[in-house]
């Protein structure tokens, strides 16, 4: 017994020896980021390590005068809890005053609400639920780049107009699959189109999509609208083009990336939108090659540009309103953020807007054939612009509760 | 009362004197996250460790308990004590339902037909309204204990978790050590043997699956107290296979192994995160090395080297 006793008792202090996790210094100097996001499951290419990159782009283009900025990141493999549990330490005892990213709603929302209870900065980028400026908004969080009530205006809306008039949905039959569909019905009639059906598919786990393509094509619409994201979205549009579906594809969320992981074979003709492209003015392009060699097989999206452009703007921010306010309150962060307009290489110049939604131009794309295309990751035409005052839901419909109406 | 073997009465002072100081030096929330996976593993391993049933539903009970938790305190606004209840209640509505089916086949017949169930209530989940969906419910209220107690405070929270813990690890070794769970044991060892001695061994059988899912939505329902979200992470087929990971870690049929296992899982999942994509592939590595060296799971090759039973 006394060995069995000794054992237990090396075991115990082997325990208690176990790296202790203490808050770091919190130096009253410092600003702290945490990127948190997916770095290794299925949004590691849309935000991942290449959000992580543009957020210290910025940190080193900014050159804080005056105090320190420090940049730190985590995997939230895509777990609310996993999220959330970061989130709240890296708050309460790591010193980090905004986290910036968090992609997938469910996430995306438990971190908000880890920052509301916190008081602290929150910027959303690769999130695309418009709650986060709605029914769960905050005065300390930030909503960067898209969200789905943009895609589906622009995407919707402005395809119609560019003539794709009549439309046939495939849709993930859940929650944010039928809002999708919703959203972009409305504004296709909104805009004079018409809707001749829709399919919605088991979600998860559908892999196989031949039949609800052809129920599309049988339908006779020009535009084939796909409701879902992801893996899905991937599926459904090499399956069209195996199948020979001769319609214009119509994806509601999707990205660059996603385009390059396709090919330009597959994807070509898609329209989708983004509210950032690389390729599209000087200084988009200026960002790009300043960026690119840190990331050269991932060029950035309208995620990693938000990542990029929010970083910079709160650093901005941060500068006017000095570290040790900035540390002390995330409100006043962000009321100072939405007090000064925004200007930098991604998305120009714009503004916050009350309920934290950075208000910007978005951009319905066409997916250039291989012909078109001229170099490495030149994938998109414009096909119309959705001016700033236009792209995003009316400021009174989102029901943010300290939003005076 | 919980005829503790004496090596069993040292490991459990050591774990309250652990789960006593702990908070002082690690941090808070993320020692709630493992209580109540601990809870889950313990609750599951009654099952594979007891009885020998694999079952691979167990998310359902544990992601159910989670939902109607965070459902009722928002909604209804229970006191915890209250919501927690409901989940587990929930879980044992699910587990009779779950279990009359499921105990008719053994092996890889009953693995199988817990996870088609559970698949069933996470489609359900995705589905029904009252969850949210993909977004999950979120900001639940850290309800009031017994409607008065304040219990904004991590602390404060951890103290309750703490005592559901050790309440169900109690209830749990109470279990195994009675005459009913000796019984557990003789249809884990010998069904036929366990016939003939004359027990209704599928009644044996369904009481033990209904406890271990009633314990599960106990520790869905706290974990959705601590982190105020109930999401489809919790009712997910992975969740299932991570509480058979945290068990056969820690040591199946062993009373500390689970525990044991849910912290090292908790830690891997928690403080690997900032090594960005290495996560899961270190997650691997560490647990293809557990298998080969320690087969019996950590605290069961370490009570195989001694010759104790813990």
């Amino acid at each position: 017994m006394r060995l069995s006793r000794r054992t237990l008792l090396a075991a115990t202090a082997a325990a208690a020896a176990q790296p202790a996790f203490r808050a770091r210094a919190q130096d009253a100097g410092t600003i702290r980021i945490g990127v948190l996001n997916d770095q290794s499951g299925p949004y590691r290419d849309t935000g991942g390590l290449t959000s992580v990159i543009c957020c210290k782009q910025a940190v080193s283009e900014f050159a804080a005068q005056g105090f320190k900025v420090d940049v730190i990141m985590a995997d939230h493999q895509n777990k609310p809890d996993v999220g959330a549990g970061i989130a709240r330490q890296w708050y309460d005892r790591d010193g980090v005053d905004m986290i910036l990213d968090v992609p997938t709603s469910s996430v995306g929302l438990a971190v908000g609400a880890v920052a509301k209870e916190k008081n602290k900065a929150y910027i959303n980028v690769g999130a695309a639920t418009t709650d986060l400026t709605g029914k769960q908004c905050a005065p300390c969080i930030v909503h960067w780049s898209y969200d789905t009530y943009m895609l589906a205006k622009s995407t919707g809306g402005a395809t119609v107009r560019s003539g794709g008039t009549s439309w046939y949905f495939v849709t993930a039959d859940y929650v944010f699959g039928h809002q999708l569909q919703r959203d972009a019905t409305h504004f296709v009639e909104a805009a004079g189109g018409k809707v001749l059906g829709s399919s919605a598919y088991p979600f998860p786990g559908t892999s196989d999509f031949s039949s609800f393509l052809l129920q599309a094509q049988a339908s006779g619409a020009k535009v084939l609208g796909l409701c879902n994201a992801g893996a899905d979205t991937v599926n459904s549009i090499k399956q069209a083009k195996e199948f020979g579906v001769n319609m214009r594809l119509a994806a509601m969320l999707m990205f660059i990336t996603d385009v390059n992981a396709l090919g330009l074979q597959t994807a070509q003709g898609l329209t989708l939108t983004e509210s950032f492209y690389w390729d599209l003015n000087d200084r988009t392009r200026a960002f790009t090659n300043r960026v690119r060699p840190k990331t050269p097989n991932n060029w950035p999206n309208m995620i990693h540009a938000g990542c990029y452009a929010a970083t910079l703007h709160f650093l901005k921010a941060v500068q006017a309103l000095g570290v040790a306010e900035a540390k002390r309150s995330g409100t006043a962060i962000v009321e100072r953020m939405k007090a000064m307009p925004t200007n930098d290489d991604c998305f120009g110049k714009a503004h916050i807007r009350e309920d934290g939604l950075l208000i910007v131009p978005s951009y319905l794309f066409q997916v250039k054939t291989p012909a078109e295309s001229h170099g490495k990751w030149d994938y998109y035409k414009t096909l119309s612009v959705t001016p700033a005052d236009q792209a995003w839901r009316p400021l009174a419909e989102g029901g943010c509760y300290f939003v005076k109406s | 009362m919980f005829a503790f073997t004496r090596a069993q009465a040292i490991a459990f002072a050591v774990m309250v004197a652990l789960i006593l100081v702990a908070p002082t030096v690690l941090y808070p929330v993320f020692l709630m996250k493992v209580l109540c996976f601990a809870l889950f593993a313990c609750a599951f391993n009654l099952l594979i460790g007891y009885v020998g049933l694999l079952s691979f539903g167990h998310a359902a009970f544990f992601g159910m308990g989670s939902y109607i938790a965070a459902w009722t305190a928002k909604n209804w606004g229970l006191s915890s004590e209250l919501a927690i209840l409901a989940g587990g209640g929930v879980g044992a509505i699910l587990g009779v339902v779950t279990g009359w089916l499921a105990i008719r086949r053994q092996g890889i017949y009953f693995a199988m037909i817990t996870l088609a169930l559970s698949q069933m209530v996470y489609f359900f989940c995705v589905e029904a309204s009252f969850t949210g969906g993909e977004d999950g419910i979120q900001q639940v209220p850290r309800s009031p204990l017994f409607g008065v107690i304040p219990m904004q405070s991590d602390m404060s929270l951890y103290w309750l978790v703490a005592v559901v813990f050790l309440a169900g690890f109690l209830l749990i070794h109470r279990i195994i050590h009675s005459p009913f769970g000796q019984v557990l044991k003789a249809i884990r060892e010998n069904e036929p043997r366990a016939t003939s001695l004359g027990y209704r061994t599928d009644t044996y059988k369904l009481v033990a699956f209904v406890l271990s899912a009633a314990l599960a939505g106990v520790a869905g329902a706290t974990k959705s107290q601590v982190f105020g979200i109930a999401t489809l992470t919790d009712v997910h087929w992975s969740m299932s296979g991570e509480v058979v990971l945290m068990t056969l870690l820690g040591g199946i049929g062993t009373v500390f192994g689970p525990v044991l296992g849910a912290l090292v899982f908790g830690s891997l999942e928690t403080y690997l995160a900032q090594f960005g994509d290495w996560v899961t592939v270190t997650q691997g590595a560490i647990f293809v090395a557990c298998v080969l060296a320690f087969r019996r799971g950590l605290i069961g090759e370490l009570a195989g080297r001694l010759g104790l039973t813990l």
